[in-house]
């Protein structure tokens, strides 16, 4: 018998695993012919319509009309990728959004690797960032200046979502501190800001921010939309991040507190060398999945009309030529949002296993 | 420190309020809002009602389609949770995909996808399908017949006439966008989280309840489901607030919810201040009620002498 096993011909292996995964008793084979018939019934129809008979080159809008209903009109994408890319900056500069989306990709990998030092990471994120705003504004080193209005497409998705996760953060952890400060004003300010950004909807701060925090500045200064925005992104994010970095502080044993107490280490020297590095080792999973949500949540300034990803894609969409290709547009937006999730989705998925071994193995699961 | 900072906000917000001639406070709820709504719950609302009306029609407009996504979610988000523990490969993979697709899509833009399916794929109210006798499915919305009388009992059945159906009721391709995308969206997360607690069971109580004679349907019914629920109700709870949340996206499709209206008031009576704080205390309100409601729950299926 063992050495049936150890030798066993590839073709009985497989039917043992068809049978074992897919028909192990009548309601599984019930299922899975089910599934079958289903796969069969709508898959061809659907490759079809996506693939075989679609319309991929473009400037090719009276084809599109004429398939509709029966092939998907990519040449809708083919044609508007600059503006989807880069929203209205100037056509002969537009190397230099590239350049910038390559520095915060770049930036990304460096961060999920984990091969530098901590020290290290905070101080290549600030150059990153500042080389990202000099790229995009301009004005200096014989850059034409170019203001934030024209900024726009996959570029303002990226930079609202990494410039609102690393302003929010130092916030956050100011956040985290106070809640479990023991100056009762403190506490009670940190708790009341937390939970009352955690009750209301982002759409809620996006509107307070575009409609009421000019009444609140004095006459004659004004902020412009963009930067509205992200205050208000800041400002959201900060909340939520504060509460995942407030479960590490948690995690963190009293002994550690109280040894570099003994050591007569102050309170700030005793957060920084001490409880932080261990709590935000602890939160990492959990702030790599709230960053995830923030990246989706910043397709929400659509509703106050900045020109992000989904806002150049919906803005093509009225034009004359495009209008009633909503179902193919809406699913490349789809697949733009989820190259960029689904990897750090994956990415957190690995560090939850190595924070907890064992665990993640499911009961019910396979093996 | 902080009483300064509000202190100049609130200075500068009066001599901008004043300067632009924006009155302040809460009579203007009382004034006739001149706006038609597109559909309304209950209420009967005209553009000559007052504004108080207005955001009372979008309150329940909030309330119908949070409350049944919220239903529908959790009968979906079950079903995806135990189909991942399936012992069907093709089962468990297929409900992992759905799971990651859902949840790294933003919901706005499924949103505005179901919104472009409805309205862009299904054919004309003249055209309409018709799956079940009296049920129309169109471009639209859905059409389907209503309870007229209850004795003796009478269906009203929708009608076309002219560009459109009467008679009936009728579900707006709004709101079945939109409670579309909650349900499916909000679906996924339960999911994940219905896993989640049916795992932290111990395989030895599984076992054990089979070796008793129990059948599968049972073990999960008694043993499995009453100790993964204690798991499984404060996450849920959260879903449920972000769900009720996340209904406030109905403003990107049109469809009058609450902060649609507050957002139209506000853009009539400049009055912003007073909208937001509208929209805030409501939805601050809707989430301390759910959270009550889920930890008065929760302690009674908690253990017995266990902190809750």
């Amino acid at each position: 018998m063992i050495d049936n096993k150890i030798t066993a011909a590839p073709f009985p292996s497989a039917l043992h695993w068809l049978r074992a995964h897919l028909f192990s008793n009548w309601s599984s084979s019930l299922a899975t012919l089910s599934l079958l018939y289903l796969a069969l019934k709508f898959v061809p129809a659907l490759l079809d319509w996506a693939l075989v008979r679609a319309v991929w080159s473009p400037h090719n809008a009276a084809l599109c009309r004429e398939v509709a209903g029966q092939g998907a009109c990519w040449a809708f994408v083919a044609d508007k990728y600059r503006f989807i890319l880069f929203g209205t900056f100037p056509a002969d500069q537009q190397w230099r959004p590239s350049v910038a989306i390559a520095i915060l990709l770049a930036l990304y990998a460096l961060s999920a690797l984990q091969i530098l030092r901590r020290s290290h990471v905070v101080r290549i994120w600030l150059v990153g960032l500042t080389a990202i705003g000099v790229v995009m504004w301009g004005g200096i080193f014989g850059l034409s200046y170019v203001e934030n209005e024209r900024w726009g497409g996959l570029t303002l998705t990226l930079l609202l979502s990494t410039f609102g996760i690393a302003l929010a953060f130092p916030l956050s952890i100011l956040l985290a501190l106070g809640r479990r400060s023991h100056m009762t004003l403190v506490r009670w300010l940190s708790i009341g800001y937390i939970e009352l950004i955690r009750g209301v909807p982002l759409i809620s701060v996006l509107f307070m921010a575009s409609v009421m925090l000019p009444l609140f500045l004095p006459q004659g200064v004004s902020i412009d939309k963009l930067l509205r925005a992200q205050l208000a992104m800041i400002l959201f994010a900060a909340a939520y991040l504060a509460e995942v970095v407030r479960g590490g502080l948690q995690a963190i044993p009293r002994q550690q507190e109280e040894a570099a107490l003994a050591l007569g280490h102050g309170y700030w020297q005793r957060a920084w060398y001490v409880t932080l590095p261990q709590a935000l080792n602890i939160a990492l999973p959990p702030l790599v999945n709230t960053f995830i949500g923030f990246f989706k949540d910043t397709s929400l300034v659509v509703i106050i009309g900045l020109f992000d990803f989904l806002m150049t894609i919906k803005v093509s969409l009225t034009e004359p030529a495009w209008t009633g290709f909503g179902v193919e547009a809406y699913l490349f937006a789809a697949l733009g949002y989820f190259v960029f999730c689904y990897p750090m989705s994956r990415y957190c998925q690995k560090l939850e296993r190595r924070a907890a071994p064992g665990r993640g193995i499911g009961r019910f699961s396979q093996d | 420190m902080v009483c300064l900072a509000v202190w100049y906000f609130i200075t500068n917000a009066v001599e901008n309020l004043m300067a632009r001639r924006i009155a302040s406070g809460f009579g203007f709820l009382g004034r006739e809002a001149g706006f038609e709504i597109g559909e309304s719950t209950f209420l009967t609302y005209n553009a000559s009602d007052i504004y108080l009306k207005a955001l009372a029609v979008g309150l329940l407009n909030t309330f119908r389609v949070a409350a049944l996504a919220i239903f529908f979610s959790t009968i979906i988000g079950v079903a995806i949770g135990l189909a991942r523990l399936s012992p069907n490969w093709l089962l468990m993979k297929l409900a992992a995909a759905y799971v990651e697709v859902i949840r790294n899509v933003p919901l706005v833009v499924q949103l505005f996808f179901w919104y472009a399916v409805i309205t862009e794929s299904l054919p004309a109210p003249a055209n309409a399908l018709n799956p079940v006798p009296g049920v129309f499915l169109s471009n639209r919305g859905l059409a389907f017949p209503v309870v007229a009388a209850i004795f003796p009992v009478a269906l009203e059945y929708p009608a076309l006439t002219g560009f459109n159906f009467s008679g009936g009721a009728m579900l707006s391709p709004e709101f079945a966008a939109l409670f579309l995308g909650l349900a499916l969206y909000t679906a996924a997360f339960i999911g994940e989280i219905v896993r989640a607690g049916i795992l932290s069971v111990e395989r030895g109580q599984f076992e054990a309840a089979r070796s008793l004679g129990l059948s599968e349907a049972q073990v999960m019914r008694f043993i499995i489901l009453p100790q993964a629920l204690r798991v499984i109700v404060p996450p849920l709870t959260s879903q449920y607030l972000n769900c009720a949340k996340n209904s406030s996206l109905a403003v990107a499709i049109g469809y009058p919810d609450l902060v649609s209206i507050a957002n139209t008031t506000i853009n009539q009576t400049g009055q912003a201040i007073e909208g937001i704080a509208i929209i805030m205390f409501v939805y601050l309100t809707i989430s301390l009620a759910i959270s009550a409601f889920m930890n008065g729950y929760n302690q009674r299926i908690a253990l017995r002498g266990a902190k809750a």
